[in-house]
């Protein structure tokens, strides 16, 4: 298997006020092309400092990170952006659609920076949304959509450019239990057809459809586990 | 992105905030607006004063009595009497003269019938017509014959016709009126030609000089001398002939000053022109500082914009945006509204300036350059106020950005 992440004693130190706190002390991860990781931990762990590493919204301190292949670590603020449109694909907790703007805009707005033709991306767009099962709802605006069907929107538009990765805070957050066994459900099947996944969560049922589990805790990685009895979701009921 | 994309999100997130924009516009709409009708009043009553002074008469000198002085103090154009008929006839022997028409002025009752009015009262020479640019519409002008020896005959305005022969059918060339209790024929009127400045041409009577100073003002002095020098090329010469002729005619010794005065048409011209161009320049300057009132509201509202955006922006940032993504967005964004903002002032500025010369008495001239100027500085006032709040977009670190609440 290929490690599409590689990451080598990485630390990241916070500035605030005169204090200067240590978010990551020293990390060390692998992730493997087609994994499901699922990375845990109380808050103030680690883990949210440490995806925005992973997703390349922030930059560590101190130590070494591959994505795919290239180094990251140095990599210069419009270098960044360039990675994150073409290799991450985000999926966050409260959606982050753009409001006003119908579903298959909110897909667009990837390719709108990777320089696509607008036939293109008309064409990318609809047929993420398609696969995510929203073929109905392609000119809803994010008002217009339940939340179960705007987390969807948000993993079309994860989609779209076919990244290296999908990043998913807390994905169903703000989802009722059903709604999230949906979701998850669209992550699995994503994952059986190659993609690989990282998922960060606080919840531990969520947590058990992933294939591994990372648990951070004081800003070091605490145990790096397989999981046992992984949850399946129930073939996604598709509702549109 | 491309530039078409950032301009339709920019119109989408200018409709978003449809009255707040419509508001923030408004200081650039006010601004241009002001600039248009300002500059296009100032043009159109610089160009309708030129036009009034060159109706004056053609290569027009004036020449008018000298100041008295008492104990050192002027006491005003006009106040000597130095200037006669005899002074008329040496500047006409001049060959840069054309034409010279002296005049004295009063006021005069006119009465025909049971009818009276008052007008103004010229008295001048056979040369009016051609050294004051004036015409006749019916009848004749008096001549030369009839000036010296001084007929009662009478040309008067269009003013004075409508004022004095009110319903009258009767044809009125040849009808005997009183004038100042003085019997005179009316032998002509004069054509319309309107007003100029503070005088209305249409409202007054001519009558010989010579009958004028007998009959009616009394007295030996013409009061103003106006003379049509040969042609626009020897206007300098004219004027210097009129002061030798006149000086030697006054006894003037070399070191004595004038007394009188030679003004010419183009000084006037050029008087009228500088009050008028002052005049454009202070209320441009006026709507500048509205323009840039207007600017200052652009960039308010981009300001606050983009705090209320912060969490578009980080997520913009997240899927790929890079920093300069954000700054045109943003710039476009301010360019857009205020160049809306100038187009529509132009609307309203050439509107109200076409109002303007429609309802009121001013005249307006509408043209191409200060157009694109609002353009133009419309579009810069987007850009220079638009820079700060679109770098301070772009600057947002993207995990603040997403975070914001």
């Amino acid at each position: 298997m290929r490690p599409v992440i590689q990451i080598e004693d990485l630390k990241k130190q916070y500035q605030i006020g005169d204090q200067e706190i240590m978010a990551l002390r020293g990390v060390s991860l692998t992730i493997d092309e087609g994994d499901f990781v699922a990375i845990m931990g109380p808050s103030g762990s680690g883990k949210s400092s440490m995806m925005n590493v992973i997703g390349c919204l922030d930059k560590p301190t101190s130590g070494e990170f591959y994505l795919d292949g290239q180094p990251v670590s140095l990599a210069h603020d419009d270098e960044l952006a360039v990675i994150r449109n073409q290799k991450i694909g985000f999926v966050f907790q409260n959606f982050n659609l753009l409001p006003r703007t119908t579903a298959v805009e909110n897909v667009e707005l990837p390719l709108l920076y990777g320089g696509a033709s607008a036939k293109e991306r008309r064409e990318r767009a609809i047929k993420a949304l398609i696969s995510v099962g929203l073929a109905e709802r392609l000119n809803n605006k994010p008002n217009e959509l339940s939340g179960g069907q705007q987390q969807r929107v948000s993993i079309a538009r994860a989609l779209v450019n076919d990244p290296v990765i999908l990043l998913a805070d807390e994905p169903t957050g703000a989802l009722d239990t059903k709604t999230s066994e949906e979701i998850m459900g669209i992550f699995q099947r994503l994952n059986d057809a190659g993609k690989t996944v990282i998922l960060v969560t606080h919840e531990p049922d969520i947590a058990e459809y992933a294939k591994r589990i990372v648990r951070f805790r004081d800003g070091q990685i605490i145990s790096n586990e397989v999981v046992q009895e992984r949850r399946i979701a129930q073939a996604e009921e598709v509702r549109t | 992105m491309s530039l078409i994309e950032c301009v339709r999100v920019s119109f989408r997130s200018i409709r978003a905030n449809g009255l707040r924009s419509v508001l923030t516009m408004l200081g650039i709409i006010i601004g241009v607006a002001a600039v248009i009708a300002m500059v296009a009043i100032g043009e159109g009553t610089s160009s309708s004063v030129a036009s009034q002074i060159n109706g004056l008469g053609s290569n027009l000198l004036i020449v008018s009595p000298g100041q008295a002085t008492q104990g050192r103090v002027s006491l005003g154009a006009g106040s000597l009497n130095t200037l006669t008929m005899a002074d008329a006839e040496a500047i006409a022997e001049n060959d840069s003269v054309a034409g010279v028409a002296p005049s004295v002025n009063g006021r005069a009752q006119i009465v025909w019938g049971s009818n009276n009015y008052s007008s103004s009262l010229e008295g001048t020479t056979a040369d009016f017509l051609q050294v004051r640019n004036a015409e006749v519409a019916q009848g004749r002008f008096f001549s030369n014959f009839e000036v010296t020896r001084q007929f009662n005959v009478a040309v008067v305005g269009t003013e004075v016709v409508s004022n004095l022969f009110k319903n009258a059918t009767t044809n009125l060339i040849g009808q005997t009126v009183q004038i100042n209790r003085v019997p005179f024929t009316i032998i002509g009127v004069l054509k319309s030609q309107g007003s100029s400045g503070m005088t209305n041409n249409d409202d007054r009577i001519l009558i010989p000089i010579t009958t004028a100073m007998s009959r009616l003002t009394g007295g030996k002095n013409v009061g103003t001398i106006y003379v049509s020098a040969a042609s626009s090329d020897v206007m300098d010469k004219a004027q210097q002939d009129i002061r030798q002729t006149l000086r030697a005619k006054h006894n003037l010794r070399p070191q004595k000053e004038d007394d009188f005065r030679i003004t010419s048409q183009s000084d006037i011209l050029s008087t009228a022109q500088e009050v008028s161009s002052s005049m454009t320049a202070l209320l441009s300057g006026i709507a500048a500082i509205s323009l840039i009132v207007g600017g200052i509201g652009v960039m308010n509202i981009m300001l606050v914009s983009v705090t209320e955006r912060t969490r578009e922006i980080g997520i913009r940032k997240a899927i790929g945006a890079k920093r300069r993504d954000i700054l045109r967005q943003f710039l476009i964004e301010a360019v857009t509204l205020s160049l809306i903002g100038g187009i529509l002032g132009i609307a309203f500025g050439v509107g109200a300036a076409l109002l303007i010369s429609k309802l009121g008495s001013l005249s307006t001239s509408i043209s191409l350059t200060p157009i694109l100027y609002a353009f133009l500085t419309s579009s810069l006032v987007g850009v220079i106020f638009g820079v700060y709040p679109a770098r301070k977009a772009a600057q947002l670190k993207p995990i603040d950005a997403l975070r914001y609440e």
